[in-house]
């Protein structure tokens, strides 16, 4: 046990290659597109609206299709069943997110520079918490603007839950739901630190095996 | 239903066989029967005008609605009705004529006898920005067809009587002429008995000015014509771009009955105005003041018109393609005329003319003239397609013949049902015609459609032009009364379908229900309303009997297609607000009592909710 803790004290204590640092860097870059593309897109079909109604969600907005005309029309729509509007000042993720991921490109070029084992241990427990957290912060927002309906309602609908990756129907409307660009680059951030940590844990056994 | 076309159709034919092989003569002329001739074909004309539901037509039509006042938009080919646009009547369907600005726009007069639309044009061509049409009554108005819906109407124009040959534009939009049919004593106002009608009697032709930039109409200048019938027009291009060409009857200076008393001579005359030199004219200040206009004198202004002599009573006057050609009939003659702007220019040089009318030069019949084709019976309006084709409509003959300019030969003719008036071509009367369709503008159509009584509708036939031999294609009936048309390939027009919320200046305009409310001053009270589906906000609201009562109605949708209305019973208001549109009507709250309001126009599945309640106390 004292050996395993050994082993990893200087595991976690030893300097990063340049390969793994090189890695951790493209992370930082790689969240870039965060701020340039939405994260989903939710795209309804109905047989009124043959060319679809588009919902874009950004890090920091919500963009309607049709020059956001969309959105007022969802809205327009959704009041019939009680839905509250669809309103960006409702997203409080829009206020922190932008910032949150700022920080982790920040931490992200800190590990680069740094360059120890522990920074980018932390980097990734801290990352895969906000994606976590993130993807349940969506979906609770999803189901909660499909079950907070108003009892006033003209038209009583089920309560419901968009779908989160894929497609639904949902009374006379197809309303599909994907990760978009921004969401795939988290993913990549993601990778490139996983893969970071991989190269470092290899070279580091490999170390050991040759010292011994 | 097709397959059930052609059996019955073969039926028919089987039937005209059977009684060709019994009796002796025809039950009916080779004309009235349906399945022979131009119809031959009734599967390929199915699949060429076929289009299937969802599909797009390929060119817009606008068909003029004569004294229905409207314009209706026909697809090609399908023939579909597809919308109509009122212009000098009201039409409760669009809520026009009942809002402020279309009531002011129309003014006292709730009809017009609309016949010539008139695409506007650079360099010739149609560029799909105006539709110009004319009225009887002296006026002229632009539709604009970013959105399909009137702009302006211009006029009465004084000193016009009749506004008939009009609405056509020059080569590049610079001007619309207008020409009285009906010469009267100018002023407008003056009296002079018909006895006086050779000296005290007026013509008058008119350009207006169109601004290059807002399509705008203005006053431009008039010309004082002898006291004739102004016909039909059509502005010269390319080789005779400059001049506007006019066709005349009654130049007899006759009154009465006119088929007898202004048909006695054997010709008539085609006006030839320089609108070039009118403008300079006007703006060097020449001319007199009448009836608060200036109005040039020919007398005074050497060069301004020439009469060109043409076969008598003459209808259209079309000018080809290139320019070079001028075509006008006689309508009561076998022969359409084609004259040569080149040789007209050189018999004005040469001072060739045969007289004068009123100080206006004549020319000599036989020094301008290219041909006489020999068309048929009752020639009235010629278009055009590529490659030198011409198509001439027969009143009296009932078809259309098609013959090439520079051999002048007649290469064929297709029936008409019947006595068609004028023709419209794809694009034909353009400095590039489109050939492909054409379509027949008839008068009379009985006996082609179930009967719906007394009031007949006109017929409207597409004809195929894209092959040697036209073919007949279809037969679409249409109201009251298409005379001139207009076709244009349907990727020139991008029609918007929601007014932008940031085009909309109404200073009434508001676009949130919290703004939406009730506001008096004095005995004025103003009504600022929003329409979103599906209340109409104000819900209800009170005024006193006496008030003058304004409501402002902001459809603030921005989505296609959602229109809302406001229809408030007993009080005759009906207007229909567009999306992003903002549309307010004033009126006199002069009964008391609860009046419902509703949306007129079905908006979404709550639309029968969408009402509401006028209270005048």
């Amino acid at each position: 046990m004292r050996d395993f803790l050994k082993r990893a004290n200087a595991f976690l204590d030893a300097p990063l290659d340049l390969a793994p640092r090189v890695l951790v860097l493209t992370a930082a870059l790689a969240l870039i597109p965060t701020f340039t593309s939405p994260l989903y897109t939710m795209t309804m079909f109905a047989p009124q609206y043959p060319d679809g109604l588009r919902l874009q969600i950004f890090s920091y907005k919500l963009v309607g299709g049709n020059n956001g005309q969309d959105v007022k029309e969802v809205n327009v729509l959704n009041h019939y069943i009680g839905m509250r509007d669809l309103v960006s000042e409702d997203f409080g993720e829009f206020k922190w997110m932008p910032f949150v991921i700022g920080a982790f490109a920040l931490l992200f070029a800190r590990t680069a520079v740094m360059g120890k084992m522990t920074h980018l241990v932390d980097s990734i427990v801290l990352f895969v918490y906000f994606g976590a957290f993130s993807l349940w912060s969506f979906g609770y927002r999803m189901w909660s603007y499909g079950h907070d309906l108003a009892p006033t309602a003209a038209v009583k609908v089920q309560p419901f839950m968009p779908p989160m990756y894929g497609y639904k129907q949902i009374a006379n409307f197809e309303v599909y739901n994907y990760p978009a660009l921004g969401s795939y680059a988290l993913g990549a951030a993601a990778f490139f630190l996983l893969l970071a940590f991989l190269l470092s844990a290899k070279r580091a056994r490999a170390e050991r095996l040759s010292a011994q | 239903m097709r397959t059930n076309r052609a059996t019955e159709m073969s039926r028919f034919g089987i039937l005209a066989l059977a009684i060709f092989a019994v009796a002796c003569a025809p039950s009916a002329p080779k004309g009235a029967q349906k399945s022979g001739g131009a119809t031959s074909d009734v599967a390929i004309a199915a699949q060429k005008t076929y289009v299937a539901p969802g599909d797009l037509d390929e060119y817009y039509f606008f068909a003029s609605g004569g004294h229905s006042g409207q314009v209706y938009v026909y697809g090609v080919p399908s023939m579909r009705h597809l919308s109509t646009i009122p212009v000098f009547t009201p039409y409760p369907a669009t809520g026009y004529g009942f809002d402020d600005e279309s009531k002011k726009m129309l003014g006292d007069l709730t009809w017009g006898d609309l016949h010539h639309p008139a695409l506007s044009e650079t360099g010739g061509d149609y560029d799909g920005r105006w539709l110009f049409v004319n009225e009887m009554n002296g006026r002229v108005a632009r539709i604009d067809l970013r959105d399909f819906k009137t702009k302006q109407i211009l006029g009465p124009i004084p000193n016009v009587s009749g506004n008939h040959a009009s609405a056509f534009v020059t080569p590049n939009s610079e001007y619309s002429v207008m020409a009285s049919r009906f010469s009267i004593p100018i002023p407008k106002g003056t009296v002079a008995g018909v006895d006086k009608y050779a000296t005290d009697y007026k013509g008058v032709i008119t350009g207006i000015k169109i601004d290059p930039k807002s399509g705008e109409m203005s006053f431009g200048w008039q010309v004082l014509m002898p006291p004739f019938n102004y016909d039909l027009g059509d502005a010269g291009k390319k080789a005779s771009d400059g001049y506007v060409f006019f066709t005349s009857y009654n130049t007899e200076k006759a009154t009465g009955k006119l088929e007898v008393t202004s048909t006695q001579k054997d010709r008539d005359y085609i006006a030839m105005v320089d609108w070039k030199l009118a403008e300079k004219s006007a703006a060097e200040g020449k001319g007199k003041m009448i009836g608060g206009v200036k109005v040039l004198d020919p007398k005074e202004i050497p060069g301004l018109v020439y009469f060109l002599p043409c076969g008598k009573s003459p209808h259209g006057v079309d000018v080809a393609p290139e320019g070079k050609w001028i075509v006008a009939s006689g309508k009561l003659q076998g022969v359409t005329t084609v004259f040569n702007i080149e040789k007209i220019q050189t018999a004005i040089k040469n001072k060739n003319f045969t007289g004068e009318e009123d100080g206006i030069p004549v020319l000599k019949y036989e020094d301008i003239k290219d041909a006489e084709v020999e068309v048929g019976l009752g020639p009235l309006h010629t278009q055009f397609g590529p490659d030198n084709w011409a198509y001439t409509s027969l009143f009296v003959d009932s078809a259309i013949a098609k013959w090439k300019l520079g051999t002048w030969e007649v290469v064929d003719k297709v029936p008409m049902s019947y006595s068609i008036g004028h023709l419209s071509s794809a694009e034909g009367d353009t400095v590039s015609p489109d050939g492909k369709y054409l379509v027949g503008l008839n008068k009379l159509s009985h006996g082609r459609h179930l009967s719906v009584g007394p009031s007949q509708p006109e017929s409207s036939q597409l004809v195929d032009i894209s092959e040697e031999k036209m073919k007949l294609l279809y037969d679409a009936f249409t109201e009251p009364e298409p005379h001139y048309a207009q076709m244009i390939k349907a990727d020139k027009l991008k029609p918007i379908e929601v007014y932008p919320k940031e085009e909309n200046k109404h200073p009434y305009a508001i676009w949130d229900v919290k703004d939406a409310g009730v506001t008096r001053n004095g005995n004025k009270v103003l009504v600022k309303m929003v329409a979103v589906r599906s209340t109409l906000t104000p819900t209800d609201f009170e005024v006193k009997a006496g008030d003058e009562v304004t409501i402002a109605i902001t459809n603030i949708e921005q989505t296609t297609d959602e229109l809302h209305g406001f229809g408030l019973l007993d009080y005759n208001i009906n207007i229909v607000v567009d999306p992003g549109e903002t549309k307010q009507v004033t009126f006199k709250a002069r009964k008391s009592g609860v009046f419902p309001f509703y949306c007129t126009n079905f908006c979404s599945a709550l639309h029968q909710e969408m009402q509401g309640y006028f209270i005048v106390r």
